[in-house]
């Protein structure tokens, strides 16, 4: 499916909450949307026969500096149709709902987001940090993150 | 005597499996919960080899890249070192020369045919058979060797390049792995007779950790951990990027002959299937192999158009996509890898409820996980 035609029904359903398409330089094009509607959007996405986009590929959190934005690559297995869909958050308090009982292989992918990032994803099952210590300081992946001189006694 | 009516009071214990242990291929832990023999619940704890491979891609160029992405895997570091260089073509829409493709591909099936290789034996040395690893690595020094007369390395090859690969192919490399493969195909028999359709080792594999169809693509699996429960998808065939389409191979999936569609035993037969698939890859693209140059020009400080690209290919372990974003600068502004192993774990804890501890290591065999790539 063409991601324009994508867009437009998206558009169609869910009016405001989906904000723009950011296709140029892209590849696979974004389906910007709301953070808010995101698990709304997400389960559309999913369970719509035309679409059915059954498989998340990649859960990424990115920093661009004014702000945080975390990136959905979507993949149909049926129609192997692919889209990204992104939202945008405010740095100050990035958050955002869970996907993760929409496709159950967003819970490793929330869990990165929210150790590298500090993104926060509510009504996750799980959300914990998965590849730092649990009493790490601060979130590595931020472009403004201070590097730690030590951890517990350990030069770094 | 008196007889005692009343039951035996049992209690669930918290075992440490990990981080140092034979069977988990890496510094993985592993909480187990168990109640006697049962796992009532297994939590995998990863992050002992956390490099900050992302945050460190922020800071060099593309090009100074390539040799972390063979630290990612680094029993398949071709596949990881072509991964970075497909994507960043794709970011920058770089022309490759067709010989560099081919050797890309051939590298690549070789490199797929080592990794599977290791994780044939050491599944079949976690299931108790020793034999069989050391045979696994016989072949694999072979392939060892061949990469050895291409690059120089053996472990960690820094071969790709953004635009080509680092060399042309030494004469004589071609006619050496057309004999790797002739002395290679018949050893899948062996393997074969030697240990997969061996009683004990069908025992411990068949009806283990099954996973339906739905379930491993909700949860993301990729690779043979996906063929294994039946999902004929395979990014050579279904996404096809680089040369593949010029080749003929078949995808090979789980069908369930010694137990339950998508149980270990599958995912491990799928794997030794694909290594006979890889053959006929490699066979093709020998034959084939145009001649011409090997690199494309890249300026070596080169500033890709802003933009992003999430390009996947098919790694041994499943599907490794790279999430690139360029901001017109030197460095990328971000980059994220989504790698096989990691998706893989997230399916770990359901499976493993219920199942006895020696199935644990069973179904972490059978998953063909490695750790960097988990914990990058």
């Amino acid at each position: 499916m063409e991601a324009q035609v994508l867009f437009d029904t998206l558009k169609g359903k869910f009016g405001d909450a989906v904000v723009e398409l950011q296709g140029e330089g892209c590849s696979p094009a974004f389906v910007v949307v709301a953070p808010a509607s995101v698990q709304e959007i997400a389960r559309f996405l999913r369970d719509d026969p035309a679409l059915s986009f059954d498989s998340l590929m990649c859960l990424s959190g990115v920093d661009y500096k004014e702000k945080f934005a975390v990136a959905y690559h979507l993949h149909s297995m049926k129609h192997r149709h692919a889209i990204g869909m992104k939202a945008f958050l405010p740095r100050e308090t990035p958050s955002l709902p869970t996907v993760d009982d929409v496709w159950p292989a967003a819970n490793f992918h929330e869990r990165e987001a929210f150790d590298l990032f500090g993104i926060v994803f509510e009504g996750s099952k799980d959300l914990r940090r998965i590849l730092l210590p649990e009493d790490w300081e601060g979130h590595p992946l931020r472009k403004d993150y201070k590097y730690p001189d030590f951890y517990h006694g350990i030069k770094v | 005597m008196t007889i005692r009516t009343d039951a035996l009071p049992t209690q669930e214990m918290t075992i440490n499996m990990g981080p140092q242990h034979p069977s988990t291929h890496g510094v993985l832990r592993v909480i187990l919960t168990t109640d006697g023999e049962v796992v009532t619940r297994a939590v995998p704890d990863m992050g002992y080899l956390h490099r900050g491979l992302e945050k460190i891609g922020e800071r060099v160029t593309y090009a100074q890249y390539m040799p972390f992405t063979d630290r990612l895997d680094y029993l398949a570091a071709m596949n990881c070192n072509c991964a970075w260089a497909w994507t960043v073509e794709k970011l920058a829409k770089i022309e490759v020369p067709a010989r560099a493709e081919y050797l890309r591909v051939i590298v690549c099936e070789l490199n797929r045919i080592s990794s599977h290789l290791i994780a044939f034996g050491s599944y079949t040395a976690d299931m108790g058979a020793f034999t069989p690893f050391l045979y696994a690595i016989r072949e694999r020094e072979r392939v060892n060797d061949l990469f050895e007369m291409l690059c120089g390395n053996r472990l960690t090859y820094n071969y790709a390049r953004v635009g080509g690969v680092s060399g042309d192919a030494p004469p004589g490399f071609l006619e050496k792995t057309k004999e790797f493969l002739d002395y290679f195909e018949p050893k899948l028999d062996e393997y074969n007779n030697l240990i997969s359709y061996n009683k004990i080792f069908v025992h411990r594999l068949a009806n283990v950790a099954v996973i339906p169809a739905e379930e491993a693509v909700a949860y993301g699996l990729t690779g043979p951990n996906l063929r294994g429960s039946g999902v004929p998808f395979d990014l050579r065939k279904d996404e096809p990027y680089s040369v593949y389409p010029k080749f003929d191979f078949k995808v090979c999936v789980g069908t369930g002959e010694r137990g339950t569609l998508g149980d270990c035993f599958d995912r491990y037969m799928v794997r030794i299937n694909e290594m006979r698939e890889s053959v006929k890859i490699v066979r093709q693209a020998v034959a084939q192999i145009p001649d011409g140059p090997v690199r494309a020009k890249v300026p070596r400080l080169f500033k890709p158009p802003v933009g992003e690209a999430y390009f996947r290919s098919e790694c041994p372990r499943g599907e490794t996509g790279i999430y690139l974003i360029s901001d017109g600068t030197v460095n990328p502004l971000r980059l994220k890898i989504r790698t096989g192993s990691f998706v893989t774990m997230n399916i770990f804890e359901k499976v493993t409820r219920g199942l006895m501890i020696a199935d644990v290591v069973a179904v972490i065999g059978s998953f063909d996980i490695i750790l960097p790539e988990i914990d990058r």
